[in-house]
């Protein structure tokens, strides 16, 4: 498991406002790599460290797709804070993956062209 | 092609006809389902099981899996996308499947898949890589040769991108192709096609369409293989049930007429009718229509046969359709016939249930699970006219005619009763099967002088020379008793006409012979008087005769005395000269004469 734990040294009661994120990939494709390197832009542009990452190789551990529910790869479950939250795909629409965990109201993706998506909620 | 020749060694289950047919067939272990497809699914390959909600496709699936599990060791695989492992479970418990067990022996891997639309946002391009994950970690974990999606439908509401999904699920057939995996999916029939999303575009090996319909209240499950690539297949729709022992679609009635026929003679528990049935009774095997009006006695007629069957130690299946059996045995205690004993004993084994309990494929099929069950020689279907009342009059006709034909494979007799309608045609059945039967009894009612007589009367009986006689027969405490028919005066006659015409005839015959006697006593009179005429004229006779004689003897004595005198006197003459003296006293002696 290729963990990558990315929090400044926060104490475990901040752990709320925490994100845990979990990157699923299969192998190095092309689009596990887009997605990986994608997220990491993402964070280190929008979340200030407030994060843990995880980064889940199907390929080495298959049976850890039945937990998450994993169907599509490249997938990131943000399992804190609640609710769960899945963004599918290679991570290129930045709007849509801050949308996607919370971190940005739909109105505003909006202006980036996007349609409001099912995974967004008001 | 190599994967398919490895697939035929390695499963050794697969139901592979002697002659060189290509494709290898996994057997589902359905009932039913492995004839109409001539061996079961298409090895390695994957089959769509479609149809409207409720119709038994996951049960089919499931069925599919755990018998293939269970019972021709192929380990399965189930990825279920709307229910959860309990639930299924649940479900098929009362199949009396036991996932735990297969689960805990590595016999089976369940996995659910659960897709939440709202929790889910989709950006940039992504594929469907993490099914075929876990499918290959499912495969894997038990050495699967079987899979089962329920249902792959649920792709296309958890996932926006059309395209994505089409290319994956092309992927993903051709990858459990591959892997050689016997695989079932189910899929939502949709309007005018056969899956709503059309699925059938990528799998076309076989296509398995179920349906389920009610009609009058009652609904009937149906089965139909659409498409079955590279073999033969049953293209009719067959009824199927889903009971307590699963799935069982309804065996197919053989095209070809080519079953063995019997010249064995069962008696039908009346001598009588045996006679007028060439003398030995019916032929094993074949199957008998007892039709006739109400309370003509065709009950009657059954239990006689199921008991003389049962005496003889033979194995009888007797389906009721209008009484209990409690009321059946009682009826026939009342001529005679103690049913319950052979119920006891196992030779008897009868069932009774209300026609409109169910449509007329589950009668079929409890029918035939019945005789899978029993293993009769004979079987008694009393009355086929009531399951008229619960479904259409073409239904009955075909159920029947693969009734009959599923039984005269096995070999065994039936008494199949029908019910005309007084007042109709009696030579007439409901539903039309007379030409079916091989022999056909026709009971009915007499109506004379104020009373009812049953008769009967062999309509037809193939391959035996029957009596063309209306025979009256009358039950009592010992039976039915064929009476020996009034053959009088150029017609028959029934009950107390009958008894009439013969005591008429007795009283005629009497007359008839006091009269012989009156006239016989005449003539013997009359003899005798002749006889006496005779006597009197016999003596009269001899008296003349006596007279005759004596008058001859007179006669005679008196020529010898004559001739005495003559000489006397000639003596006199030549002695003296007074010789004319001698003459003329001889004269005068003639004078006094």
């Amino acid at each position: 498991m290729n963990k990558k734990a990315a929090g400044n040294g926060k104490s475990e009661a901040d752990a709320g406002k925490m994100l845990q994120l979990r990157l699923y990939v299969a192998g190095q494709t092309p689009k596990s790599l887009a997605a990986l390197s994608n997220l990491k832009r993402i964070c280190t542009e929008h979340l200030d460290g407030e994060y843990e990452l995880e980064v889940i190789d199907l390929v080495k551990n298959p049976q850890l797709a039945q937990g998450d529910q994993i169907l599509a790869i490249p997938t990131l479950v943000r399992n804190l804070p609640v609710p769960i939250r899945k963004i599918i795909g290679d991570l290129s629409n930045v709007d849509r993956v801050l949308v996607g965990l919370d971190l940005r109201k739909p109105e505003e993706s909006e202006k980036s062209g996007s349609s409001r998506s099912t995974g967004a909620k008001a | 092609m190599t994967t398919r020749s490895k697939m035929i060694e390695i499963d050794p289950a697969s139901n592979t006809p002697a002659q060189p047919t290509p494709l290898p067939k996994s057997p589902t272990g359905i009932q039913g389902l492995d004839e109409i497809s001539g061996g079961g699914l298409p090895s390695g390959r994957t089959t769509i099981v479609c149809g409207g909600p409720g119709c038994g496709k996951t049960m089919l699936g499931m069925e599919f899996l755990v018998r293939g599990a269970q019972e021709f060791d192929e380990p399965g695989v189930l990825i279920a996308f709307e229910e959860t492992p309990e639930e299924i479970e649940q479900n098929v418990a009362s199949l009396g499947f036991d996932l735990k067990k297969l689960v805990d022996r590595k016999k089976l891997f369940l996995d659910y898949v659960y897709i939440e639309p709202s929790e889910i946002q989709e950006t940039g391009d992504y594929d469907l890589e993490g099914l075929f994950i876990r499918l290959q970690h499912a495969v894997n974990s038990i050495g699967a040769k079987r899979v089962f999606l329920d249902t792959l439908e649920a792709l296309f509401s958890g996932f926006s991108n059309d395209g994505i999904l089409r290319a994956e699920l092309r992927r993903l057939f051709r990858w459990l192709k591959e892997r050689n995996l016997t695989t079932v999916i189910t899929a939502e029939k949709g309007d005018g096609a056969l899956t709503r999303h059309g699925l059938e575009e990528y799998v076309s090996d076989c296509v398995i369409l179920l349906d389920h319909r009610v009609r009058e209240q009652i609904s009937t499950r149906r089965l139909r293989i659409v498409k079955y690539r590279g073999t033969s297949h049953g293209a009719d729709e067959f009824p199927f049930l889903i009971d307590d022992q699963g799935i069982s679609v309804l065996p197919v009635s053989s095209v070809e007429m080519k079953h063995e026929v019997s010249n064995e003679r069962i008696s039908s528990g009346i001598p009588d009718l045996d006679e007028m049935l060439g003398g030995k009774g019916y032929y094993q095997g074949s199957s008998i229509l007892i039709s006739g009006t109400a309370g003509s006695g065709k009950t009657s007629l059954s239990a006689i046969f199921a008991d003389a069957a049962c005496r003889r130690g033979e194995k009888v299946l007797y389906i009721g359709f209008e009484e209990s059996v409690n009321q059946v045995a009682r009826n026939m205690a009342s001529i005679g016939i103690d049913l319950n004993q052979w119920r006891k004993n196992g030779l008897l084994v009868h069932e009774a249930w209300r026609p409109s309990q169910y449509g007329i494929e589950m009668h079929l099929l409890r029918i035939h699970k019945l005789i899978e069950k029993v293993n009769p020689k004979h079987v008694i279907v009393d009355p086929i006219t009531n399951l008229v009342t619960g479904s259409a009059q073409k239904e009955v006709y075909s159920m029947l005619v693969r009734l009959m034909d599923y039984l005269k494979e096995r070999k065994i007799t039936t008494i199949f009763t029908s019910l005309t309608q007084g007042g109709g045609q009696s030579e007439h059945t409901d539903i039309g099967i007379s030409s079916l039967t091989d022999t056909w009894i026709l009971t009915r009612d007499f109506e004379l002088n104020g009373e009812r007589n049953r008769c009967l009367y062999v309509l037809k009986s193939r391959g035996m020379a029957h009596s063309n006689q209306i025979r009256e027969f009358v039950m009592s405490r010992e039976g039915i008793q064929l009476v020996p028919p009034y053959v009088g005066s150029g017609f028959v006659l029934t009950g107390s006409s009958r008894v009439a015409q013969e005591a008429k005839e007795s009283a005629e015959k009497l007359v008839r012979n006091q009269e012989i006697e009156q006239r016989q006593q005449f003539l013997e009179r009359k003899r005798k008087a002749l006889e006496a005429q005779i006597m009197v004229l016999k003596a009269e006779f001899a008296g003349e005769e006596i007279e005759l004689e004596r008058a001859i003897s007179e006669q005679q004595n008196r020529e010898n005395q004559m001739e005495l005198d003559r000489g006397a006197m000639s003596r006199l003459r030549l002695g003296s000269s007074d010789r004319s003296r001698v003459a003329k006293g001889a004269k005068s002696a003639g004078g006094v004469k």
